[in-house]
């Protein structure tokens, strides 16, 4: 018994054009996770309420649990994995992140970090009222969420400062 | 002197791999291979007629469909008892998948092995169970009513426990007043955003079963997986590498999906991978919390508890693999930071066809904290004595330690508190909110608003045994390699342990690394709970550290031909003391630990047996030596150590939504000397986060069948950054005379008297009693109607 067809699906992510066979029904987070290995997007709900599989498709935070990867063909994507290089220099989020102490178990941050990478990349001073706006829809189970809203204050400030 | 980084607030070696996406939690682990789904009960309580299965093999990429009849060898029988305790009278654990009869909705039924997830669950769906249903027995009241759980548990008492000190009917009998509390708190649970997770594979080569797992206790996984599926434990090797967050959850073990991956992966040859989806964690992992609490305190006319008589319900769910651990945390910690010379407390631990209840971080503590705290609040109403006063006239004094409860510890062992200051305590907490300043500032409440303030405190037994174990290992390289065997799920054991090592063997806290929870690596240990892993392996650890300091300072003074007393390690070197000019670098000790055939490094011929060195009328190893400069270190305690705290704050009601605001949330904690600030910070922020979610948002909403009808984060509701506040710490430090390193441990603290001190600000700001927690909006309101009725 099998009735499924598959496509053939090319996935832009971090700059890398790959193609994937898949059907239509697999997600972009199972697609990233696994034929293409990048598993830094993690899944904790699976039903788009908990912001760990946040990624950035065309620069804007969607969630990749509630995303067909063939719906998101040859779309611009960016995941955690892209924000520094291997073993380079460490994206300002993610500098920020482990500069306060904004994560613990680690498995929330990835959403957290594409998440605040948005953020600032759009407005690098954003207001109390702005971070938390960004960041509401996440969910951290471990943190308490005090230092993750340090981490993104102090995020925007290294970026404010590269540019001086 | 190389600097010291015991104390400081250094910023985590973890990180590095977790920020950049590189990770490796379990469901990371290879994805080609066997993927386990569960057909898991819709019923709280039925009997299974029937199962057909047949059209499930069908469906292209399945590997194999089992029921509990298709089970082998030792997989039919029940899972272990982890905890058996004497007054346990009637423990039940589940089967690996139903046998004949299911007892809560989320029950393992049929389990599927197929190529990926999706394809099982297209399989799923062709398989017919058919069930008998029966009464579900759902809450406490029904637990003590006609239905039964299970058949043969009569009247679902699971156990019946009584502990005392003193004599408390005298003691109620002679005190000037007596007062009655009935309170009662709902279930929760950890939600850890990581769910379970076991990924097996088999190497038929070398006969090793590898095991992945979302675990905080690898090492009784291995023993557990060996002992169900008969093989050697040596066959076995299981290890957690990051685990996304645990909460005592992931410290019960061998889940069903543990034995079948692990059991699937021999039968198959294929790696075979289980990971929980959310609704799963919901239903199929454990809960915690649910408590009903009678409590009659007699006192005097100044305040001073005279007696103390409490009388509790435990709602256990339909097992009980972690015993009644959970119910006695509540018995021996009620008492917290006050003397009670009479005490008894009575509880019954019942069955439910609901998820099992097992710790969940701050493990009955809460209860214990809650019932203790809104006692001697309702006793400084009784009398208009302030409650912060009427808590000083009851504190422990600082000079009463070593204090014995009079009570046997969850350990087994006698509840005696090691050390502490509550007076201190308070007094800070006090200072930090204002205490004194707060009618001044409910006077300038705006309209629509109502304030209050509340105080709690509370005792956590932590770092009990019976032990851990670590092991430190030189490099030749110079790197210093430690493992503890307990694993690590956010705590940032890496770091800490990091910290102790550098600075008892003298070398930089950046050539330590730290590996935990592989039984590749460390065969021994108990596990991460109850605040245990940096008083248990933070010991054991430096314990290692200082043997391997001992011989490493022996095999320079051979070499620099000087006394061993003459000689310190500082910044990785063995030396002369303050002459750093004499001195050899501890990576070349290492390599003279090992004598060597063969070199392999310009610095390994000095070992070689040409080079010249050492006496030739002895053995290259002395009797009583062994080569490698590396030590095991081992801690096993007498018994616990007792970390305290008080927090204090405020509130704002609202008069129209009875929306509950905190405008300000005071924390001072002692858990002895603080290895790393930032991270003991980050523990109680993410505790009292915990425990806020469980004083106003969070419950398991069971319906009277025994569905769980908010089983996802739309109708959990697991808070946001928009609820949680920002907290206010301070730290007192009275050192643990227990340990060496006087610490105690610091996990769990932050959850514990949330719930606690926010009904005594709620009451607070409201002028009715607040018995019962989680507080919703809805309830307040009820309860604002019902007391306004009572009062016209
Ligand atoms: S996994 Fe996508 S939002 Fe939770
Ligand atoms: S760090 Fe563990 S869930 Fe956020």
């Amino acid at each position: 018994m099998n009735t499924e067809e598959s496509y053939e699906i090319r996935l832009k992510v971090n700059g890398k054009t790959q193609q994937i066979t898949a059907p239509a029904r697999r997600l972009l987070s199972d697609a990233l996770r696994g034929e293409l290995g990048l598993t830094g997007t993690h899944v904790g709900c699976e039903h788009g309420v908990c912001g760990c599989c946040t990624v950035l498709v065309d620069g804007a935070p969607v969630r990749s649990c509630l995303t067909f990867a063939v719906a998101v063909q040859d779309r611009e994507i960016r995941t955690v994995e892209g924000l520094a290089a291997d073993g380079g220099e460490l994206h300002p989020v993610q500098e920020a992140f482990k500069e306060c102490h904004g994560l613990q178990c680690g498995f929330c941050t990835p959403g957290f970090l594409m998440t605040a990478c948005a953020l600032i990349e759009q407005n690098d001073d954003p207001t109390e009222e702005e971070i938390t706006e960004a960041i509401a829809g996440n969910l951290c189970r471990c943190t308490g969420y005090q230092n993750i809203r340090a981490a993104v204050r102090y995020a925007a400030e290294i970026v404010r400062s590269d540019k001086t | 002197m190389t600097t010291q980084s015991f104390g400081k607030a250094i910023r985590r070696t973890e990180d590095d791999r977790l920020i950049r996406g590189h990770g490796s939690f379990t469901d990371d682990a290879g994805s080609a291979g066997l993927s386990l789904t569960m057909i898991r009960s819709p019923y709280a309580n039925a009997r299974i007629l029937s199962i057909d299965v047949s059209e499930a093999w069908d469906v292209e990429g399945v590997q194999a469909v089992l029921t509990y009849n298709d089970l082998p060898g030792r997989l039919v029988e029940p899972l272990p008892l982890l905890i058996p305790h004497p007054s346990l009278v009637a423990p039940r654990t589940q089967y690996i998948l139903a046998k004949e009869h299911v007892r809560y909705v989320g029950e393992a039924v049929v389990a599927i092995f197929a190529t990926d997830r999706y394809v099982g669950e297209d399989a799923a769906e062709r398989v017919i169970v058919e069930y008998e249903p029966r009464e579900a027995v759902v809450g406490i009241d029904a637990a003590l009513g006609p239905n039964l759980v299970h058949d043969d548990v009569p009247g679902n008492v699971a156990a019946d426990h009584v502990e005392h000190v003193g004599n408390v009917d005298q003691a109620l009998v002679g005190a000037p007043h007596v007062l009655e509390l009935d309170l009662d708190m709902e279930r929760s649970m950890g939600s850890s955003l990581e769910g379970r997770a076991s990924h097996a594979t088999w190497d038929r080569h070398s006969r090793k079963l590898r095991i992945q797992n979302a675990t905080q206790t690898p090492t009784s996984v291995r023993f557990a997986v060996a002992n169900i599926l008969e093989i050697p434990d040596e066959q076995v090797e299981v290890f957690a590498i990051d685990v996304g967050g645990g909460f005592g959850t992931k410290v019960i073990h061998p889940w069903p999906e543990d034995i079948l991956t692990a059991w699937g992966a021999i039968e198959y040859e294929r790696p075979v991978k289980f990971t929980e989806d959310r609704v799963e964690h919901f239903i199929s992992s454990s809960h915690e919390r649910a408590q009903r609490h009678q409590i009659k305190v007699g006192f005097d006319d100044e305040g001073r508890i005279l007696g103390l008589d409490v009388d509790f319900v435990h709602d256990n769910g339909a097992y009980t693999p972690y015993g009644m651990i959970a119910p006695l945390i509540t018995a021996t910690q009620l008492p917290g930071p006050y003397k009670l010379p009479n005490y008894r407390v009575r509880f019954r631990s019942v069955y439910t066809n609901t998820v099992q209840v097992t710790p969940y971080r701050g493990a009955a503590r809460p209860h214990a904290v809650f019932s203790m705290e809104r006692t001697i609040d309702r006793i400084a109403a009784f009398l208009d004595i302030d409650r912060a006063e009427l808590r000083r006239r009851n504190f422990i004094q600082p000079d009463e330690f070593p204090y014995d409860l009079g009570m046997i510890f969850q350990d087994g062992r006698p509840a005696i508190y090691d050390s502490g200051n509550y007076p201190e305590l308070l007094e800070k907490v006090l200072a930090m909110i204002d205490w004194d300043g707060f009618p001044e500032r409910r006077s300038q409440t705006p309209s629509g608003r109502r304030r209050g303030i509340g105080v709690a405190c509370y005792v956590e037994g932590t770092g009990l045994g019976p032990y851990e174990g670590g092991h430190v290992r030189v490099e030749t390289g110079g790197k210093v390699q430690v493992s503890t065997g307990l694993a690590s799920s956010g705590q940032g054991h890496h770091t800490v342990f990091a910290q102790i090592v550098a600075d008892e063997l003298g070398v930089p806290f950046e050539d330590v690394e730290v590996v935990t929870g592989d039984t590749r690596r460390f065969q021994y240990a108990v596990g991460t709970f109850a605040s245990r892993a940096a008083v248990m392996s933070g010991n054991a650890v430096a314990e290692a550290a200082r043997l391997v300091k001992e011989k490493a300072i022996q095999i320079a003074a051979e070499a620099l031909e000087a006394n061993p007393d003459d000689l310190e390690i500082v910044d990785a070197q063995v030396q002369v003391k303050g002459t750093p000019a004499r001195g050899i670098p501890l990576a070349q000790v290492a390599v003279l630990a090992n004598p060597l055939r063969y070199s392999f490094s310009e610095a390994a011929r000095a070992a070689t047996q040409f080079a010249g060195a050492g006496d030739l009328d002895e053995p290259p190893i002395k009797p009583g030596e062994d080569p490698g400069l590396e030590a095991a270190g081992w801690y096993s305690p007498v018994r616990a150590t007792f970390a305290s705290g008080a927090h204090a704050v405020e509130v704002e009601v609202d008069t129209a939504t009875s929306e509950v605001e905190i405008l300000r949330y005071c924390v001072v904690h002692d858990c002895g000397r603080l290895i790393n600030p930032l991270i003991v910070e980050g523990q109680i922020h993410g505790g009292v986060a915990q425990g806020i979610a469980g004083a106003l948002y969070e419950k398991m909403a069971y319906d009277e069948d025994g569905n769980l009808q908010n089983a996802s984060f739309m109708d959990f509701l697991m808070p946001y950054c928009t609820e949680i506040p920002e907290v206010e710490i301070d730290h007192l430090e009275t050192p643990s005379p227990l340990n060496p390193l006087g610490i105690k441990g610091a996990g769990e603290a932050g959850v514990i008297p949330v719930s606690a001190v926010i009904a005594a600000a709620v009451e607070d700001a409201e002028g009715f009693q607040i018995n019962h927690m989680p507080l919703f909006p809805s309830e307040l309101h009820e309860m604002r109607l019902m007391n306004a009725e009572v009062s016209e």
